[in-house]
């Protein structure tokens, strides 16, 4: 139980893939625009990260390493093809909505990141909690990111209307926000408050909490900050 | 005695000129178009100037003093960057999207990438643009607000209509040039009088503030790319057209005031040269082929962005180096 624990917490919080790892910006600046397709690009991305992990740790004995990549890709991108089409069935749109980002869940740096680093080398259970985890980690990202995206920009959440435009000098949404550019501005802005909390994540962890798991002498990473601490020390 | 033998390096002569200086000057430039706008827009010009100065000042005030910095509200760059946004606006916009504007500008645009010196792209404008991106309804409606509003804009000249000249121009309509360089027509509140414009820069040359080859080149390079356009337009040359185009919307107020501020335009004179004559091809593009009638704000923060490429190319090459190398050996 404590494998599954620790890694749901490593992926929701301390290696949450959309605030600290700022792993897969392409449909978390691109889909955001409202919470709901937030939650649905998260939820998708989660069953099929869950199920890759569990397919890819199960044949991580069978695949050579030679030809790893082109395997996940093809194991990621059947898994795809599936989500697609009942989504299509059945939350058309959703389906509608999310467009071209499901496809290209295929090439979700999430997903292969996981796959590489994490599923490849570790039995089936762990593998498919950590995708759930992360997978629930980039939901968490995605939806908060639409809402505030929604709020602001539409003054809906969840399509429920909060406030809307008066017609004279009162309030009204600030529509840049629903726009590319809001995406920028609410990422940037939820990530800073994530650091200015100090959630313990991968990125702001003393040594031995961090993700890599604290074995700096063995590290090669120039940019960390423990391993800087440890060196001043000696 | 001490003080004979002090050791120091250099610079040993200082002049009087500091940043404080130089931005109260351009304060004092900006004057003549805001007392303008306020002749011509009524009360209201006044208290959208006045929120968005406040509010610029207010917000790095509290934004140095919540991280901790050395406060630099006294060096009148927040003043400029307020005053400048609301030479920006439309009159009756609403005052709270104004503030927005301001604070935006400051904290977002100026005080995240550094504070004054390291911002990448003109305060002012970048917040101009974020309005109109937010409200492009309220940010090109130039129809003052006759009831409705808190303050009346007391209406001081007739001639403020719906659509500003470069609309009217855009849609083929002629224009009175000479009500535009006067500058009773519609528009944003600072950037309707070239006149009053242009007094301003005028202090600024002199004051040895601006040097005037970005404006010159600038609203020189619009003036060539308009005449070309012109001639080849199927009326002929018409030179009312390049004149419009000339004082119309805010090439003025942009070429003085913004293209040359000191942060966001190149260091190097080659660099000064090729980034006025990129202002005036891409605001000539964007007025004659884009779906606006303006194009000098998305102009300047383009080129703004272009900045550091335009430097790299135009190193000016140190004395002693390149030439031909024959002579010494």
């Amino acid at each position: 139980m404590s494998v599954i624990n620790e890694r749901l917490k490593n992926g929701i919080i301390k290696e949450n893939p959309t605030f600290v790892l700022m792993l897969g910006m392409c449909p978390t600046l691109a889909v955001t625009t409202s919470a709901i397709n937030g939650l649905g690009m998260g939820l998708t991305t989660t069953a099929v990260l869950a199920c890759s992990n569990m397919l890819i740790s199960m044949l991580r004995k069978v695949i050579p390493d030679k030809v790893r990549i082109p395997a996940y890709i093809v194991i990621v991108a059947s898994l795809v093809t599936v989500v697609q089409l009942l989504l299509q069935g059945y939350v058309p749109s959703l389906y509608d909505s999310l467009g071209i980002y499901i496809p290209l869940i295929v090439v979700n740096c999430i997903i292969l990141g996981r796959a590489e680093s994490y599923a490849s080398k570790n039995p089936v259970i762990a593998s498919l909690f950590d995708g759930i985890g992360m997978g629930l980690g980039f939901t968490v990202g995605l939806t908060s990111i639409g809402i505030f995206r929604e709020f602001l920009g539409n003054g809906t959440i969840f399509g429920k209307v909060i406030y809307t435009a008066s017609k004279g000098n009162g309030i009204a949404p600030v529509s840049i926000f629903v726009l590319a550019p809001g995406a920028f501005f609410v990422l940037a802005m939820l990530t800073a408050i994530q650091n200015k909390l100090k959630m313990p994540s991968a990125t702001n962890a003393s040594s031995d909490g961090a993700a890599c798991g604290g074995k700096c002498s063995g590290c090669t990473s120039t940019t960390c900050i423990a391993k800087n601490a440890v060196k001043e020390a000696e | 005695m001490n003080e004979m033998y002090n050791v120091s390096t250099s610079p040993h002569m200082l002049c009087n000129r500091s940043t404080k200086t130089i931005m109260r000057d351009v304060v004092i430039g900006l004057l003549p178009a805001t007392f303008f706008g306020i002749y011509n827009f009524g009360i209201r010009a006044l208290v959208i100037i006045l929120a968005c100065v406040a509010s610029a000042v207010l917000s790095e005030y509290l934004f140095q003093k919540g991280m901790h910095k050395k406060i630099t509200v006294g060096d009148y760059s927040a003043i400029i960057t307020g005053l400048l946004l609301a030479l920006n606006l439309p009159v009756s916009l609403p005052i709270w999207m104004a503030v927005l504007g301001s604070v935006f500008a400051i904290i977002v645009v100026k005080q995240l990438f550094g504070g004054l010196g390291q911002n990448f792209m003109n305060p002012a404008l970048g917040a101009r643009c974020f309005l109109v991106i937010s409200f492009a309804g309220r940010m090109t409606s130039f129809a003052v607000e006759k009831t409705g509003s808190i303050i009346n804009g007391r209406m001081a000249v007739d001639g403020v209509s719906g659509a500003t000249p470069l609309t009217a121009l855009k849609a083929g309509e002629s224009v009175d040039v000479m009500k535009m360089f006067i500058g009773t027509t519609g528009g944003t509140i600072g950037e309707t009088s070239a006149l009053a414009i242009l007094i301003g820069g005028l202090y600024l040359v002199i004051r040895k503030v601006i040097s005037p080859k970005i404006p010159c080149i600038y609203i020189g390079t619009v003036a060539v790319f308009t005449a070309i356009y012109s001639a080849c337009s199927q009326n002929g040359f018409d030179f009312n057209f390049v004149l419009a185009h000339i004082c119309g919307g805010g090439l003025m107020l942009g070429a003085v005031f913004m293209a040359t501020d000191y942060v966001t335009c190149p260091i190097t004179p080659m660099g000064k040269v090729v980034f006025a004559l990129l202002l005036g091809i891409f605001t000539s593009i964007f007025r004659l082929f884009g779906g606006s009638a303006e194009g000098v704000s998305y102009a300047i923060i383009f080129c703004n962005l272009l900045v550091p490429l335009i430097e790299k190319v135009t190193i000016p090459t140190a004395f002693g180096k390149g030439g031909n190398n024959n002579g010494s050996r």
